[in-house]
């Protein structure tokens, strides 16, 4: 067996499972707390007093203008200056929630927004409530225009999880990095890592495609605003 | 009893109705006619308060809300007139994520937290008198418009409306088309179902309107039953504008 083969053979358990312990949990934990912080965000700068939209634009402004690696390392070795100590792990979570909530409030927005007015007033004609038209009419909509947006910044955060490694998390990438500690074999240890990162990615695609499949049911497009 | 009293809407500097007062006798249709621009859409959306009048008064029954500037409206006292009335779109606007038979059954579902089976039945009732049951499982796509307006009737008519509302119902639909509609429309009125149309179809307003309110510039400038308004006008400009309409039903084919 060459060489090459039998280190990847080796060191495969323990890459897999810092992925299914740490990658994994921490990409669909940020993804779900990310997306509902999203929500909340971008319902609030549509329909919530001008006040509280300016906190949540300043919100968005701080997170997409500095670097993701920055912000890590913010909270996991600059808050303990100031008596704030997290753990690698949740420091992470709330890096990444952070930043999935300021990327994917841009994309909910635009998504609701681009629901046509008549499904409100039709919603309403009916005798529904604000918060009735919106469970039942507008954000189902949306959320079939929202799935290729969204999938995109899903993709982005499993490879963004790498980061957490410069914050100590023994995730899939950290894990790799272990074993060239030991191994001398960069090539051979990071190729296999970028592998696992793409199959990831790819099964996850193909998610996305059958989701979108689901969503499109009904067929057509949504009717243009009157 | 629907009556509108005194209703003022501008949007912006844009004085639309000046003082609009209609009555709404039940059981009967009611067609508000005009040009484009004479604000019979704003009036009919004044009704379920899809636009709130600055001032004035709206009133179904003995719900009855009155508009002063400046003052807010209260929120349950809207939801109340609104459930009171029943809308029909020029473009239809039905959930395009739901099947024909859940438009229908959405409001009932959702708003009066019918169980779904009884929401179900009543549904297929609406969806038999508008003659679309035979599409009660397909999506509102894949319908012609005639099919999606006679939908979107049906939906209206769920939650017993005291008044349907309807904003140019056949408007957006090519004359065979609008002749479905029309007769399911007539139907309805033949049944006592009180209707207030804003519509610039001739045929729709003739055959099933028994009065008729025409406003030009933002103000009534003749009401009355309809053989009156169109076979006897009083005002010059009713009589300009129904003899454009009589030319435009001359030249229509069928």
């Amino acid at each position: 067996m060459p060489h090459w083969l039998n280190l990847m053979i080796e060191s495969l358990p323990s890459l897999l499972w810092a992925c299914l312990v740490f990658t994994v949990p921490l990409t669909l934990l940020s993804f779900a707390l990310g997306l509902s912080l999203g929500l909340v965000a971008a319902i609030t700068r549509l329909f919530a007093p001008r006040p509280l939209g300016a906190i949540v634009r300043f919100y968005v402004w701080i997170i997409r203008g500095t670097p993701l690696l920055v912000q890590l390392f913010l909270i996991f070795y600059g808050l303990p200056s100031v008596g704030i100590v997290i753990d690698a792990f949740p420091a992470a979570l709330i890096g990444f929630t952070l930043n999935i909530g300021a990327y994917t409030s841009e994309i909910i927005r635009a998504v609701l927004l681009a629901v046509p007015k008549g499904q409100w007033e039709a919603a309403y004609s009916v005798g529904m409530t604000w918060a009735q038209c919106m469970r039942r009419t507008i954000l189902p909509q949306a959320t079939r225009i929202a799935v290729p947006p969204l999938s995109n910044t899903f993709i982005s955060l499993v490879k963004d999880t790498s980061l957490a490694a410069a914050i100590t998390v023994p995730e899939l990438f950290r894990a790799g990095q272990r074993i060239v500690a030991t191994s001398y074999e960069p090539l051979i240890l990071y190729v296999q890592v970028a592998l696992i990162y793409l199959l990831v990615s790819s099964v996850l695609s193909g998610l996305q495609g059958r989701l979108e499949k689901r969503l499109s049911r009904y067929g057509g497009t949504i009717e243009a605003a009157s | 009893m629907i009556a509108l009293d005194k209703i003022e809407k501008s949007f912006g500097d844009n004085l639309v109705l000046k003082g609009v007062s209609v009555d709404v006798p039940e059981g009967h249709v009611t067609a508000l006619i005009g040009a484009s621009g004479s604000g019979k859409s704003t009036l009919l959306r004044c009704v379920n308060l899809l636009e709130l009048p600055q001032s004035g008064r709206v009133r179904i029954d003995d719900t009855e809300i009155q508009f002063v500037p400046g003052r807010k409206i209260d929120r349950a006292a809207m939801l109340a007139l609104r459930r009171k009335t029943g809308m029909v779109f020029q473009s239809f606007q039905l959930f395009p994520h739901r099947t024909v038979v859940e438009n229908v059954m959405e409001a009932l579902v959702t708003v009066l937290k019918w169980p779904k089976d009884r929401a179900r039945a009543r549904a297929m009732e609406l969806l038999e008198k508008v003659g679309m049951t035979f599409k009660a499982e397909a999506w509102p796509s894949s319908l012609s418009g005639g099919q999606q307006q006679r939908v979107a009737i049906a939906r209206a008519l769920a939650p017993a409306p005291r008044v349907l509302l309807c904003d140019e119902p056949t408007s957006a639909l090519d004359p065979q088309l609008a002749i479905e509609v029309v007769e399911v429309l007539a139907q309805l009125a033949r049944e006592g179902t009180t209707m207030l149309i804003a519509t610039h179809d001739l045929r729709l307003a003739a055959s099933i309107a028994s009065n008729v309110v025409y406003l030009d510039g933002g103000q009534v400038v003749e009401a009355g039953p309809s053989q009156q308004v169109f076979g006897a006008p009083q005002d010059d400009r009713t009589r300009r504008f129904v003899s454009t309409l009589t030319g435009q039903a001359d030249s229509q084919p069928g």
